[in-house]
């Protein structure tokens, strides 16, 4: 085994070459990885060159190599932040003590299930997204849909690292089952439900790039605050990829809502159907679409109290989104968060222990920052001239957990009846004739420099490449 | 401690189908289903949320009763399911903000109800042919896996998420009290490293290694587990004796009256004297014929006089267990006509494989075990009018001591007792053997001179001599005698005399449910009072807050 080389192999700056324990883990899984990505991958796109972007160190320069690449080819690689000195516990009840290097026992198993939940939604987003490549709108959107899967990829890379090199035979069985759960299998699905939906066109891609990659976002700035440094340090890392996919997702929508209000402007249309019958999509429709996807995702959050989520504080295994940026005793021992409830026919906030609400907090913060993109894509709306706004429903809007779960909200947070839910469903979330009619647009263009009717061009390119390069080269 | 007052509200254990928060029972030819749904809102006590289908003791309630339905009402169910209506949760055990709000005796009866209720399990699974499944499709933990364990057999579902887990050592710093420890390697033979790994991981076991453990039975894909389990619960229905064709007997609402110290039912009372401390509850033997063939068995239904009263001790039982603390000494009387009990035991006896002869039986022996780990001390006074005779006599026999009148001037005024055959095996103590057995520690010489006497009415002398009776007070001495046992016992310490009480009622002899109800009890009762797990930073204290309990490291 000696033969091989690990660093050319496999990027990395964990000393791979040296490190013994992970060689070993890593042998066995590394193909079991690719076999994974060539059933579970991109759909027929192992020969594609593709211009990708790889991180092959750490250093500023060194994580955004381009150049065309056979996806199974990509490096998939092991980095880390680099380490901070003299690192302190940013919070809860070891507030100032040194940083942990290795896993403490007491928090082993809690720290396991934080990586494995997040280790699971990377292979997730992938095999949601396997069939996009067929349907793509235009060489340039293929290329960031397979830059953000080789990336999901090798932030689940980032994940196995740590339940390798950390969680011994456990973790290795973990790393293992993170290839065998499967998004949407009935017998062996992945652990969270957004990632057992279907990402079926482009326009959910680029709502799911926008919305969920920002939970993504938001969970890997909380566990960027752990106490474990390893954990911290490859969040850290994988934070500088995720911002790529969410721009992915902002100007993918961004370009669709252009397009529409283009046509409409054009033909001086405004009526939905009127609208689809220049090939586009309408702006309720996109609003449909937005109402799914924010809903869901708030959801991934977790319940509005949670003990798992007081505990994972106080114990400095998950922090707060900017958590050094806060002005409290980040103890939070006496201090209270309003969390919606929902008694007697109406929606009513009471203060709770903040230790438990701290889903909410993150919930909330994550919210305050999806609104920004949505107002951005007003901006397009008005600038050329429609008058309609898009907007996130309200928290309570279509929840799946926590205590607003098995209540009807409209999208204002108006609690309404099952009868008139379900009266109204089918103007508030996608229905199946909107996304029959969304799939109806999706027809694969592939020619240099060529987009489809329903999206508008880039106003640049990747990397300051013109719009009209190659970027995937079929062969 | 921030305790509940229990006795702000009393527990009524009484509830039916159409009352039911938390479960759902649904039978479908020879299987029943229960499904647990929990109420989040349901608790039965203010202050917690019943979260994850977590359980209290109204829920627990409720399982009990679905039991009872299931023996009574649906004769022809042969297995039993018992599952979630949950996604991905099977059960996540007894709530914990529930158990840290709780008082140490709301704990203990709690644990100790809900331990029955699951010896119950057992019971019908032993006697009445009934088999049960835990079809286990989602998160097990804690109490959850230990209801599992009480079922004949535990499936799991493989969806390489859901595990079984004993996570109350990690987690909680008690000990999976409510039978798990003790069903683990008792019951599933789990190695004892293995379980040691087991029971002190919070995530706990999952998928084929939790079958290799012996944690459960067999593991089943998503996809196919719905029908494994029905086929699997097929197979054991038709191992069972249970009845093809019979109609069940519905089990009609118990009523009693009730005043701030008693409880009337037809065939039993209940008076408190709070002064003294003592509970005075007395049996009443049939007051009219009883009915000597099936049909009018059948007939008489939830009225049959062993049913009936059965039904109304276990209750009074559970009401003063769980309303009554400070009533330490329970005096047991009986009323009646012996010839009538002696005529219904010999109907037990003659019908005893019809089905429902065997359940009525089978609710006899439950609500007698039920006397043998009540925490109070039972005195049974056998008096003039009394009908210790047969299924009667073994509540003189599971009391502590029986005193018997006695007034040699004047024969004809003084009770007898009698044996019947149901005095030497049909109603097992928890230790599995019969009172009497147990009380002679099977010697056969003593066992053998009881076993002459069966049938013939002892009077207070044979009856001292043949050791089933502790004192033979006579008339001049009988009010005294026993207001001073009374009156000393109430005034020794009711810890120290539920330890000697438990002792000297289990005996030398051990089984699963001794070990439950003794060994495992002592240590859980132990720990939960330790300041590791109850004191301001122990562990079932600060659950759920985010933060990390203080522990005394100190080993004791």
């Amino acid at each position: 085994m000696a033969a091989i080389d690990y660093n050319e192999l496999i990027p990395n700056n964990v000393n791979l070459s040296s490190d013994r324990t992970l060689q070993r883990a890593l042998e066995q899984w590394q193909p079991n990885f690719l076999s994974w990505w060539k059933d579970m991958g991109p759909d027929g796109s192992n020969n594609f060159d593709v211009y990708l972007r790889t991180a092959i160190s750490a250093e500023p320069n060194g994580w955004a190599h381009f150049d065309h690449v056979k996806m199974p080819d990509y490096r998939w690689g092991i980095f880390l932040a680099p380490a901070e000195e003299d690192r302190r516990i940013g919070f809860g009840e070891h507030k100032g003590e040194p940083v942990w290097q290795e896993v403490p026992g007491e928090h082993r198993a809690n720290l396991r299930r934080i990586i494995v939940t997040q280790g699971d939604t990377e292979p997730a987003s992938v095999e949601q997204q396997r069939h996009l490549g067929l349907t793509a709108p235009s060489l340039y959107d293929l290329r960031n849909l397979f830059q953000v899967n080789v990336e999901e990829g090798r932030h689940l890379w980032a994940m196995v690292y740590l339940l390798h090199r950390y969680f011994g035979r456990d973790g290795r069985e973990e790393g293992e089952a993170l290839l065998q759960r499967r998004s949407g299998d009935q017998d062996n699905p992945r652990i969270l439900n957004a990632f057992n939906e279907k990402t079926p066109d482009w326009l959910s891609f680029f709502m799911f790039t926008y919305f969920t990659d920002r939970d993504g976002k938001y969970q890997l700035c909380a566990l960027a605050e752990s106490a474990f440094d390893p954990l911290s340090r490859t969040t850290r890392f994988m934070l500088t990829e995720e911002a790529h996919h969410m721009f992915v997702g902002e100007s993918g929508i961004s370009r669709v809502v252009q397009r529409t209000c283009e046509i409409m402007k054009q033909h001086g249309v405004d009526d939905p159907a009127e609208v689809r019958k220049f090939g586009v999509i309408d702006l309720p429709t996109i609003q449909r679409y937005l109402n799914f996807h924010f809903s869901v995702t708030i959801d991934l959050f977790g319940a509005d109290q949670s003990s798992n989520a007081a505990l994972f504080y106080s114990a400095g295994l998950k922090g707060r989104f900017e958590e050094s940026k806060r002005q409290d005793d980040h103890k939070l021992n006496d201090l209270v968060y309003p969390v919606l409830d929902y008694a007697d026919g109406a929606l009513t906030t009471h203060d709770t222990a903040m230790l438990n609400a701290l889903n909410e907090v993150l919930r909330d913060d994550y919210i305050k920052d999806s609104v920004g993109g949505v107002e951005r894509w007003n901006r397009v709306i008005a600038k050329l001239g429609v008058d309609f706004k898009l907007t996130v429903p309200h928290k309570a809007f279509h929840r799946s957990i926590g205590k607003l779960a098995g209540h009807h909200f409209d999208p204002q947070g108006r609690p309404i009846s099952a009868a008139e839910w379900q009266k109204n469903v089918d103007s508030w979330l996608p229905s199946t004739e909107d996304r029959a009619y969304v799939a109806s647009l999706m027809g694969r263009v592939i020619e240099v420099g060529k987009y489809a009717n329903w999206i508008a061009a880039p106003t640049v390119g990747l990397n300051r490449q013109p719009i009209d390069m190659e970027y995937v080269r079929f062969n | 401690m921030n305790e509940t007052a229990p006795s702000a509200s009393q527990v009524d254990y009484r509830t039916d189908p159409s009352r039911y928060q938390h479960w759902t029972l649904t039978v479908d030819g020879a299987v029943a289903t229960l499904k647990m749904n929990v109420a989040e809102d349901g608790g039965i006590r203010p202050g917690y949320k019943l979260k994850l289908n977590s359980y209290d003791l109204g829920v627990d309630i409720e399982l009990h009763d679905a039991l009872q339905r299931i023996r009574f009402e649906h004769p022809t169910v042969r297995s039993v399911i018992v599952t979630s209506a949950r996604d991905r949760i099977f059960c996540s055990g007894a709530n914990i903000f529930m158990l840290g709000l709780s008082s140490h005796a709301w704990k203990v009866n709690f644990c100790k109800f809900t331990n029955e209720t699951r010896n119950g399990i057992e019971d019908s699974s032993r006697h009445s042919g009934l088999k049960f499944i835990a079809a286990v499709n989602g998160a097990c933990a804690g109490g959850g896996y230990e209801l599992a364990l009480a079922c004949d057999e535990i499936l799991l579902v493989d969806d390489r998420s859901s595990s079984v887990s004993l996570p109350e050592v990690p987690l909680l710093g008690v000990l999976p009290g409510t039978g798990g420890l003790t069903r683990v390697t008792d019951k599933r033979k789990v190695r004892r490293d293995l379980a040691d790994i087991f029971c002190t991981s919070s995530e706990g076991v999952r998928g084929q290694r939790a079958k290799d453990w012996k944690l459960v039975d067999d593991i089943f894909k998503t996809s196919e587990f719905a029908a494994k389990v029905q086929a699997r619960a097929l197979e054991l229905a038709a191992q069972s004796d249970r009845p093809i064709d019979a109609k069940g007997v519905a089990l009609t609402p118990l009523e009693r009256d009730e005043t701030a110290n008693s409880l009337d039912y037809r065939y039993v009372s209940v008076k408190i004297d709070r002064n003294r401390r003592v509970a005075e509850l007395t049996v009443r033997g049939p007051d009219t014929a009883q009915p000597l063939e099936i049909d009018g068995i059948l007939a008489a239904g939830a009225r049959w006089w062993p049913l009936q009263m059965a039904r109304e001790l276990d209750d009074a039982i559970l009401a003063l267990r769980a309303n009554e603390l400070d009533i330490g000494v329970w005096l047991l009387r009986t009323e009646g006509d012996s010839a009538r009990v002696l005529e219904v035991d010999a109907t037990l006896a003659r019908h005893a494989s019809h089905w429902f002869v065997r359940e009525s039986i089978g609710m006899l022996r439950r609500t007698l075990a039920r006397l043998d780990v009540s925490s109070r001390s039972l005195f049974a006074l056998i008096e003039q009018g009394s009908c210790f005779a047969g299924t009667l006599l073994e509540i003189a026999l599971a009391a502590d001591r029986s005193y018997m009148f006695s007034n040699p001037d004047v024969p004809e005024e003084q009770p007898s007792i009698t044996l019947t055959e149901a005095n030497f095996g049909a109603y097992p103590a928890v230790s599995g053997k019969s009172r009497l057995a147990q009380r002679f520690y099977e010697a056969a010489d003593e066992i053998a001179a009881v076993r002459g006497a069966l049938g013939i009415a002892l009077d207070p002398k044979q009856a001292s001599a043949l050791g089933l009776v502790t004192a033979t007070p006579d008339d001049i001495d009988w009010a005294d005698e026993i207001r001073l046992a009374v009156e000393e016992r109430v005034s020794q310490s009711p810890d120290a005399l539920t330890g000697l009480e438990a002792n000297l009622r289990f005996g030398i002899y051990e089984t699963m449910e001794t070990r439950i109800f003794g060994r495992l009890t002592a240590w859980q009762n132990w720990i939960f009072i330790r300041p590791n797990a109850v004191g301001e930073k122990g562990a079932l204290k600060v659950y759920g807050k985010g933060e990390k309990p203080a522990f005394d490291f100190g080993r004791v």
